[in-house]
């Protein structure tokens, strides 16, 4: 069965030869003709074709949600896909009987993968389930006819329904009606799979896939017939350890994993809530740290933070490493200084000095699950009201994620006064270089910029300055 | 009660166009549209999309024997572009293929060369230029000319009104199947199932009756599916009736975002006089309309637009007048609200700017100024109820005003960085399609004789509730239970010529076409039930919960042996039933008359938090006092209220529609264009019923409840001003939507800008 994929779909084992580069909601349309998946964007922002990805973990199955169109059969192998189809019981669930009772769904199209996205919150959530957490589980839906009000009733009445019984198992959870029996037999099915690596092992493919979620979005249709390697493969590349001073962070880390580590959260204390603020709560379980860096968007998030930490990236090619400061990286727009071939294996971030304080913004016109007009991150070293070090960057002004060489160095050794940053006004204002777009005209942007900075240094240095310090006339 | 199709939602069993099992020898569609937006066409080059393996064939305008230019209400629109093309994202070839990669794969082989030409974009300009659709409107009430000298203030002002996305989940798709001689089966995503028969009929040259228009339900419509979904429906009619093959289009979401149309843009130029109390004299309003390259449904979304000019406010002396104005943007059409958003954004805008001028709270103004019961509108009808103080005093007290108000006045007064605001929106809508001819529906009704209903209206389940409120409505007609009732899906071989599902009024319509129905088939059966238990009045005769009885008393008779017993008698177990808005009409040689059946009423209070530097905000609370007759279904009339809501709180916020300076679409995904999600809406959305209001026109005393809810939402736009203005009382505001971050700080920071602006050159 060489070329074949093979997983459990829902409650039976297939096997497909179709190609690894093929989208799982192409195929769960098409071929299998699961007609519950919806599809209404394809670029991961809508949620209609939400599916859950179970993997074994130890002896349990372990499920995330995933937007369908930013999923590829290649990352299938060995895997239980579940879909709406695969949740479906004799009788309503405890998820759907829940949006029934509560009027929940209108035209319905929506619906589906919002059912899909509630029962995977209360199935991996444990003991963590809670009615800010399952609002985060709808932040990946677009639902256009309820206005939210009340499917966040029904996950409100889900949650203290739930959060009153036992769920900590899946028999638990089959109990509750949130699952269908056969769930029960998914490990030991899983294990009998076989787990053929499903891409065909080329060292230079055309594309190197990660979490997917930029790549599918930008290149979708041109993946179902190209050269693919998924490097979920290389478990290696995943986690965030500290030693020597330096932070390690696997390439492969995820959003979600990164927002939530002890090292990360003593680094920069509210990085939970700068995180829950990129993409959706299904996308930053997909999306990777080494994804966003290569991906080179000027409007990086996590890219746009390791730049004003001084990241080094490890960087390999045919088992040769070599090191690059992430901020030379970038070299124009989608241009970096990666070799043909070459993988980022690993993110090395020098633990700052005990002193420095680290903030992140981010303005967008939709508050979550936008990408950003401007965003910035500061890493500053203030004692006894001066500056020692100061290191800045910003996203959407340039055609990279920028390292604000000169007004970082302007900060050296000046009080931390509002005169200080009026004097760096100017200077950041002719390192970037803004050009208008659907984020914002190019003065916007500038003004933000300025805005930023300020934003900075008043969320860090409250006892020093205020916002309104710049309003009053002198 | 519970929606009648939820579980199917549930489920993901509910079938939308493209998921019913396929024919096996079907074919895929995908358009070939303009990349330009005014020009014409020197050559159109397909041999390189027919050559490609799978390409069953491509087809233009020559392909098209019937009519090529359609439209409901001017026939202006070609079907395939010909010689020239008048916006980015016209249809001018449609390719089948095997499969829809492989359609689409050829559309990109298809090169065409065009002389462009510049396109107009600005509806004042093409104005001026004349570009006009229809004719320029205008309505009149008392004198306006000698108003003005008797009032103490004069102001003016211009509203920059953006568009908006309808951003239905579905996006647009039909399917098609040919049957026996030159009939078509054709399965649509519409609004509008007979503007789908007719004008694949016209298109193809046949009667009507070749074209069998079946819709189950939509994936939302909001208007977007009212005019626009036929195009798409043609095209795969076309397709299919060339190859005899069946032929299914689905628009990809950036196909559907760049190729159709959009809720108008207006700009429009008021002037306001008032008394120093405050109290409104005269209010004039010019709308241009930005109508797009076609007339689609424009001249009648004007028309909207001045009948809810004035809102809800007593206006002694009024002049309105708007233009549909022909751009090279798709043509703007249907967007829940259809006209009455960007009107009432105008004249909320001239009171914000009396209010400001007075140095009084804007809800000062507002509230002395609201209609009461008999009050003119300018059209000439009279208010029929008191439901706008009403809704106004009961919003005020239950929710406590006065102390919203001295709450955020704390708020701002102890904090800098960030201000609160808030708003009171009045609402008072209009009911009926404005064109009176459209007030009709028919229902088709069976009783089959084990008991069980079969319902089909003219009405389009769009995610509305319509089916569950015509379900309910059998239910109390019949007194019969709910299994028993299905509602069949839309179908122009079983209700003829309907109106399109639109104007917040099918429930209605459709609901009273239904019951007439029923009561006839209730009248047969009561008689063979009298004549059965040998009593001579039916009338004393009634059905509940399925058992039948006689002055008020049980019989040993059932609806089952009922049903049963009047078909072995041979008696008409089915009924088809026609309804007409009674009392209505509007004279448009005088533009006077009684358009609307009845008026809904409503106010909204809308608090925010604005970071002021940031420029971003954050809604607190929305707190609405609606008036919805007596509810059908309470269940889905909230949701009616809460949805409608998130899309005006959306319009007039964060949805920002962008075009270039060539007509090429901007906010051309969803990465780009921003509708709200669960984090934009407030955590705190109380609304509260006015129950009882009378209300004889709809089915059982109920309200039309669609659209005036999305009205809510323009609240937020004055709620974030006030906050603008308590960080910075001497700015200047434009009264330009969509009011994003981007516009607050920009307006907040103006000198600033100014400065970087100097700076930098
Ligand atoms: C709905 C939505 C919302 C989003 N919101 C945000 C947001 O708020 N902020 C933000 O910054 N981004 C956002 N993104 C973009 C995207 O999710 C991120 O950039 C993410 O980090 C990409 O990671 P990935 O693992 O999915 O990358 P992939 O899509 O797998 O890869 C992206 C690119 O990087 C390359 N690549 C990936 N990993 C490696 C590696 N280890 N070595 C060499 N090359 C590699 C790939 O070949 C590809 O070219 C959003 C995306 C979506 C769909
Ligand atoms: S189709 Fe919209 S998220 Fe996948
Ligand atoms: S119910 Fe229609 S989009 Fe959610």
């Amino acid at each position: 069965m060489t070329g074949q994929i093979c997983f459990l779909l829902n409650d039976r084992q297939v096997c497909t030869s179709q190609a690894p580069g093929v989208s799982v909601l192409t195929y769960l349309r098409q071929a299998e003709r699961l007609i519950g998946t919806k599809e209404g964007c394809r670029e991961g922002a809508c949620g209609a074709c939400t599916v859950l990805l179970g993997e074994l973990d130890g002896e349990q199955v372990s499920y995330k949600v995933v937007p369908a169109c930013l999923l590829l059969l290649g990352e299938l192998p060995g895997k239980h896909l579940v879909t709406i189809e695969g949740l479906n019981q004799a009788q309503l669930s405890l998820v759907q009987n829940a949006l029934v009772d509560f009027g929940a769904t209108q035209c319905g199209f929506c619906t589906p993968g919002i059912v899909v996205s509630l029962t995977g919150y209360l199935l991996a959530g444990g003991t963590d389930i809670s009615v800010a957490g399952i609002k985060q589980a709808l932040s990946g839906h677009l639902c256009r006819c309820t206005g939210y009000a009340a499917l966040q009733r029904a996950s409100a009445a889900l949650v203290r329904f739930i959060s009153q019984h036992s769920h900590a198992s899946i028999s638990d959870l089959i109990a509750l009606t949130l699952l269908p029996d056969y769930f029960q037999t998914i490990p030991a099915r899983l294990r009998q799979l076989p787990k053929t690596p499903s891409d065909n092992g080329q060292t230079s493919p055309e594309f190197w896939i990660a979490g997917g979620t930029d790549l599918c979005v930008q290149s979708g249709p041109r993946l179902a017939s190209a050269p693919v390697r998924f490097l979920s493969q290389f478990r290696e590349m995943k986690g965030i350890s500290r030693r020597d001073g330096q932070i390690h962070i696997g390439a492969l880390t995820t959003f979600a994993e990164l927002a939530v580590h002890p090292v990360i959260r003593q680094l920069i204390p509210d990085i939970q809530g700068y995180m829950a603020r990129l993409a959706s709560w299904q996308i930053r379980q997909q999306a990777t740290v080494g994804g966003n860096i290569m991906g080179a968007s000027p409007i990086g998030d996590v890219s746009n933070l390791l730049v004003a930490l001084d990241a080094r990236l490890i960087l390999q090619r045919d088992g040769q490493r070599r090191t690059v400061p992430l901020q030379g990286f970038y070299r124009g727009y989608k241009d970096t200084a990666q070799h043909p071939g070459e993988i980022l294996i690993e993110i090395v971030v020098p633990v700052p000095d005990p002193g420095v304080r680290i903030n992140v913004e981010k303005v967008s016109k939709r508050l979550s699950v936008d990408c950003a007009s401007v965003n910035s991150a500061i890493a500053v070293h203030c004692e006894s009201g001066i500056i020692q070090t100061c290191s800045l960057s910003i996203g959407g002004v340039a055609p990279i994620p920028l390292f604000l060489k000169q007004t970082s160095a302007y900060f050296q050794h000046k009080p931390l006064t509002k005169e200080t940053i009026q004097g760096a006004f100017p200077i950041l204002q002719r390192e970037i270089a803004p050009i208008s777009d659907i984020r914002g005209s190019a003065i916007y942007k500038r003004l933000l910029a300025r805005q930023l900075l300020i934003a900075h240094f008043t969320q860090l240095f409250p006892e020093l300055i205020t916002v309104r310090d710049f309003h009053e006339t002198h | 009660m519970k929606r009648i199709d939820a579980v199917y939602h549930v489920r993901g069993e509910a079938e939308f166009v493209d998921d019913a099992p396929r024919p096996a020898e079907m074919l895929y569609a995908a358009v070939f549209a303009s990349p330009v937006a005014h020009g014409a066409i020197l050559s159109l080059d397909t041999a390189a999309a027919l050559a490609l393996e799978g390409v069953a064939a491509v087809y233009t305008v020559a392909d098209i024997p019937g009519q090529t230019l359609w439209g409901s209400i001017i026939a202006d629109q070609p079907l395939l572009a010909k010689d020239e093309v008048t916006y980015v994202g016209q249809p001018i070839a449609v390719v089948v293929g095997k499969t829809a990669a492989i359609a689409r794969q050829a559309v990109n082989r298809i090169s065409l060369q065009v002389e462009e030409r510049p396109p107009v974009l600005d509806p004042r300009q093409a104005f001026e230029r004349g570009h006009i659709i229809g004719s320029p409107r205008t309505f009149v009430l008392g004198d306006v000319d000698q108003a003005w000298e008797q009032c103490d203030l004069i102001l003016e002002g211009t509203c920059d009104i953006g568009g908006q996305e309808h951003l239905y989940l579905e996006t647009q798709r039909a399917r098609v199947i040919p049957q026996e001689g030159q009939a078509l089966r054709v399965y649509s995503a519409t609004q509008n199932p007979y503007a789908a028969q007719r004008t694949i009929a016209q298109m193809l040259g046949l009667p009507n009756h070749a074209i069998e228009v079946d819709v189950k339900r939509l994936g939302g419509g909001f208007g977007g599916k009212e005019e626009q979904a036929t195009l798409w429906a043609c095209l795969a009619a076309l397709a299919a009736w060339r190859t005899h093959q069946p032929v299914e289009l689905v628009l990809s979401r950036q196909e559907d975002l760049w190729m159709t149309g959009k809720r108008h843009p207006y700009i429009s130029d008021f002037k306001i006089g008032v008394t120093q109390e405050g109290k409104i004299l005269v209010y004039e309003v010019k709308h241009y309309q930005n109508a797009g390259a076609y007339a689609d449904l424009s001249t009648a979304v004007l028309e909207r637009s001045l009948f809810h000019s004035a809102n809800a406010y007593f206006i002694p002396n009024v002049r309105i007048s708007g233009a549909s104005c022909r751009t090279n943007l798709p043509p703007n059409t249907a967007l829940r609200g259809f006209g009455g958003p960007q009107a009432m954004f105008v004249m909320e805008s001239a009171i914000a700017q009396v209010a400001e001028a007075l140095g009084r709270p804007r809800g000062e103004i507002q509230s002395q100024n609201l209609l009461q019961l008999g009050d003119a509108f300018p059209y000439g009808q009279r208010l029929q109820t008191d439901g706008v103080r009403q809704t106004w005093r009961e919003a005020e007290h239950i929710y406590r005003l006065a102390e919203i108000r001295d709450r955020i006045a704390q708020y701002n007064a102890s904090h800098f960085e960030t201000k609160q605001g808030y708003a009171v929106m009045p609402v008072c809508f209009g009911i009926s399609f404005t064109a009176t001819f459209m007030n009709q529906a028919s229902a088709l009704v069976h009783v089959y004789t084990d008991g069980s209903v079969s319902v089909t209206t003219g009405g389009v389940e769009m995610g509305q509730g319509l089916s569950t409120k015509i379900a309910n409505l059998a239910v109390k007609a019949f007194g019969i239970g709910e299994q028993r009732i299905k509602i069949e899906s839309t179908n122009t071989t079983r209700i003829a010529n309907m109106s399109p599902t639109a104007a917040s009024v099918t429930t209605d319509l459709n609901g009273q076409a239904m019951l007439l129905a029923i009561e006839q088939i209730l009248a047969r059966l009561k008689s063979v039930a009298a004549a059965q238990l040998g009593v001579d009045d039916p009338d004393r005769i009634a059905i509940i919960n399925e058992q039948i009885l006689y002055d008020g008393q049980p019989t040993d008779w059932t609806w089952d042996r009922l049903v049963a017993t009047a078909f072995l008698t041979r008696t008409n177990l089915s009924a088809h039933a026609f309804y007409a808005t009674p009392g209505i009409g509007f004279d448009r040689t005088k533009e006077k008359g009684t358009p609307f059946a009845y008026h809904v009423c409503g106010a909204a209070i809308v608090e925010v938090t604005l970071d002021c530097l940031r420029g971003t905000y954050k809604i607190d609370a929305v707190k609405i006092v609606h008036d919805l007759g007596r509810s059908v279904n309470p269940l889905v009339d909230r949701g009616q209220v809460e949805g409608g809501l998130a899309q005006g709180l959306g319009w007039m916020t964060i949805e920002d529609l962008q075009f270039n300076e060539k007509g090429r679409l901007l906010s051309k995904d969803l990465s780009t264009y921003k509708a709200p999600d669960v984090f934009f809406m407030p955590d705190e959305i109380a609304i509260q019923f006015l129950e009882d209001m009378e209300n004889t026109t709809g089915p059982y005393g109920s309200k039309a409840v669609g659209e005036p809810p999305l009205m809510y939402g323009i609240g937020i736009f004055f709620a974030l001003r006030q906050a603008m203005r308590a960080f910075k009382p001497q700015g200047e505001f434009a009264f330009a939507s969509p009011l994003t971050p981007e516009r607050v700080l920009c307006e907040l920071y103006a000198d600033e800008l100014k400065e970087i602006a100097e700076s930098i050159s």
